[in-house]
């Protein structure tokens, strides 16, 4: 019955009282890590040179101190307190004023082989007493210990150190204080170099510096966490002057507001296609298309409609400069610098080899905090698919979470080479898009045209048809598109084919002049001959009547003339035959 | 110079010979009563009775009571003998059981009559 409703409520494990956390401050590390590391226990963070581990520590224990109300304690084996107080001063921290505040207790161990003698059994008591002392000193709840194993290569009695180091973490642990404790990598699979996590067995943190391609990145995971739920990938993080940062929010969430509001994308004409309002705002939109196909002058003519109406805008370029792509834009009729100026686009324009892909994101990352754009357009972000695509796949994702938390618009661009790779590349990031625009190239009769269309956007009846999208020095403009005898029709062939139909029509029409003008001859024809006709029947009727007015009168003067000659001989004229 | 908690010997004459005649300055770090700390400083008396006759001032620091010094003299192992004096500094840890390594860790040639 127990076990039961524990398999339940496995689910909803968050609202169980968890292990507690104390944050580390660490821009998205506590997200991954469920809170923080675990309070009161030690952590051990292990990796190879230069991988950020002390780095990781120093956050740690900084933040604790300047955000947290917990003061620390710094043991260092292999940096001085100066060395170490220069090396964060880059990332803005100040470690003596830290001290002199008692917020933090700074205790470089010095170790030198060379100058002691062992003779006979010893113990480490003067660690515990030195950092009794420096935990008492400034009430700690944190302390570091980077790095611990240096005391390996200072004493040869490794039975002793190995009892003495799980001597100390449990000295830690009874003492609840949270530690963080950097240990070198191992070789081949070992986590550290002396087996440290033996004995830490609470929370275990990888991180990982490699060169893929000339690129370096930085990777981290969270090996082991007991008694808590935490995210388990490597998770690319980063060093630079902020410090350190987890890449950049995790992407477990899906709980962004959205917005009913529109955006125009700059085009009419294509506004029209997207219920004539456009993209909704913090949405994102995929523009992919081959190249030379207009992505960019449609990106940029977001950009410029957006600063139109007074909003910021931030570009970033990977293939063009700045200043080049105001130039082109100036052949489209748009004129982006007047913003630049006015401070409304802020251009960035890097190459994409020249980071690793986190580099990238926590760049855009830092600009967008910094500028606080309402859109922001990546042009194009093909080229960061340099290698691997899943990874690309997990940074868009975590960009576009970002933007889509801070209802940002976000324009991407794809470059898509050819008709069957095209498919992969898109289907890897236009799922996470709201809106897709396609752009493609129709090449026929020795010519390509321009084609567009939304082949998805979610959220709204959007018009499915292939529009041609034609340049000028007027900007974009989107033909109507031509539905002529069940194909789509561009360019010249387009021009062709409305011809052709002219003609035809011309055609047609001379051809029906031409019928009613043969056709009237024929009836002036028809009724010439008619009245021929008629006058040649008129002409017989009368020929006809006086043959018969003629007999008559004959008849009438052959019996006149028998009544005369009857009168003469005095005989009536009865039986007698006339020959007419 | 810090001379906290003191348990020593004062100088006593000059010495007779040995590898330097200038005077050592030793301190024993311990940390509390423990029986390592005892062992070393058993074993220590007895080396300096030896061969150190006049020639050594000894502290015993007890890190229990003056844990600070254990941070300012880099200290870490316990028993910690450490010769202060002459330059430069030396080491020697644990219970001291080794006279002879005890005596080359000084610098002290052992004196044969």
């Amino acid at each position: 019955m127990a076990r039961a409703s524990k398999r339940h409520k496995t689910a909803a494990a968050r609202a169980f009282p968890q292990l507690k956390k104390a944050p580390s401050g660490i821009a998205g590390f506590d997200e991954i890590a469920g809170g923080g590391l675990p309070a009161g226990r030690p952590t051990i963070v292990c990796g190879g040179p230069g991988c950020g581990k002390t780095m990781f520590a120093m956050e740690f224990l900084i933040r604790g101190a300047t955000e947290f109300g917990e003061p620390g304690v710094l043991m260092t084996f292999e940096e001085t307190g100066d060395e170490m107080s220069r090396n964060v001063e880059s990332l803005g921290f100040n470690l003596p004023s830290l001290v002199a505040r008692k917020k933090l207790f700074l205790d470089y161990v010095r170790i030198e082989p060379s100058e002691i003698q062992e003779t006979g059994e010893y113990d480490l008591e003067g660690l515990f007493v030195r950092l009794q002392n420096a935990v008492e000193s400034v009430g700690a709840k944190r302390v570091v210990l980077d790095t611990v194993e240096a005391i390996f290569s200072g004493f040869a009695n490794v039975g002793m150190l190995r009892a003495e180091i799980r001597r100390l973490f449990r000295w830690l642990k009874d003492r609840g204080l949270t530690t963080v404790i950097t240990a070198e990598r191992g070789e081949g699979t070992d986590l550290t170099r002396y087996g440290l996590e033996e004995y830490v067995s609470d929370c275990v943190v990888s991180l990982d510096h490699r060169v893929n391609d000339q690129i370096s990145t930085r990777r981290m995971r969270i090996v082991k966490y007991r008694g808590s739920s935490h995210g388990t990938d490597e998770y690319p993080f980063l060093i630079d002057k902020k410090g350190f940062s987890v890449l950049p929010l995790s992407s477990i969430r899906l709980e962004h507001k959205v917005s009913k509001d529109r955006i125009s994308s700059g085009v009419k004409d294509l506004d029209a296609m997207l219920e004539g309002k456009g993209f909704f705002k913090g949405s994102s939109i995929l523009v992919s298309g081959t190249s030379g196909s207009g992505k960019s002058t449609l990106a940029a003519h977001f950009a410029n409609e957006t600063c139109r109406n007074g909003k910021r805008v931030l570009y970033i370029a990977f293939e063009e400069s700045s200043a080049q792509v105001t130039r082109n834009m100036r052949s489209v009729g748009i004129n982006l610098g007047q913003y630049i100026q006015k401070g409304l686009l802020q251009f960035r324009a890097w190459r994409p080899t020249q980071h690793g892909l986190e580099m990238h994101l926590l760049r855009i990352h830092d600009l967008v905090d910094e500028f606080n754009p309402q859109v922001v357009i990546v042009d194009p972000i093909t080229n960061l698919i340099s290698a691997n695509l899943n990874e690309v796949h997990a940074m868009l994702i975590r960009l576009l979470d970002f933007l889509k938390d801070r209802k940002i618009t976000a324009m991407f661009t794809t470059l898509t080479t050819n008709r069957g790779a095209e498919e992969q590349t898109e289907v890897g990031i236009s799922s996470l898009t709201d809106t897709w625009i396609l752009l493609r190239d129709l090449e026929l009769n020795g010519e390509r045209n321009r084609c567009l269309y939304v082949l998805k956007s979610r959220g709204m009846a959007h018009s499915n048809q292939i529009r041609e999208f034609v340049l000028s020095r007027a900007g974009v403009h989107l033909l109507p598109a031509y539905l002529g005898s069940g194909t789509v029709y561009t360019g010249s062939a387009r021009l062709a084919q409305e011809a052709r139909e002219k003609t035809e029509t011309l055609r047609e029409q001379q051809r029906v002049e031409e019928k009613r003008k043969e056709f009237s001859a024929r009836r002036n024809v028809l009724e010439s001959q008619i009245a021929a006709l008629r006058s040649e029947l008129s002409s017989g009727e009368a020929e006809f009547a006086r043959l018969i007015r003629r007999r008559n009168e004959r008849q009438q003067r052959v019996a006149l003339d028998r009544e005369e000659m009857g009168k003469m001989r005095g005989v009536t004229p009865a039986n007698q035959v006339v020959n007419s | 110079m810090r001379t906290p908690k003191v348990k020593a010997k004062p100088p006593k004459a000059p010495a007779t010979g040995g590898a330097t005649n200038a005077t050592l300055e030793l301190r024993l770090y311990v940390a509390g009563q423990t029986p390592k700390s005892l062992i070393a400083l058993r074993n220590l008396k007895k080396i300096c009775e030896e061969h150190l006759q006049g020639r050594y001032r000894l502290h015993v620091i007890d890190l229990v009571k003056t844990p600070q010094l254990a941070q300012d003299d880099q200290i870490l192992a316990i028993p910690t003998l450490v010769r202060n004096l002459p330059q430069p500094i030396r080491k020697i840890i644990g219970d001291l059981s080794d006279t002879q390594r005890v005596l080359v860790g000084l610098d002290v040639r052992p004196e044969t009559t």
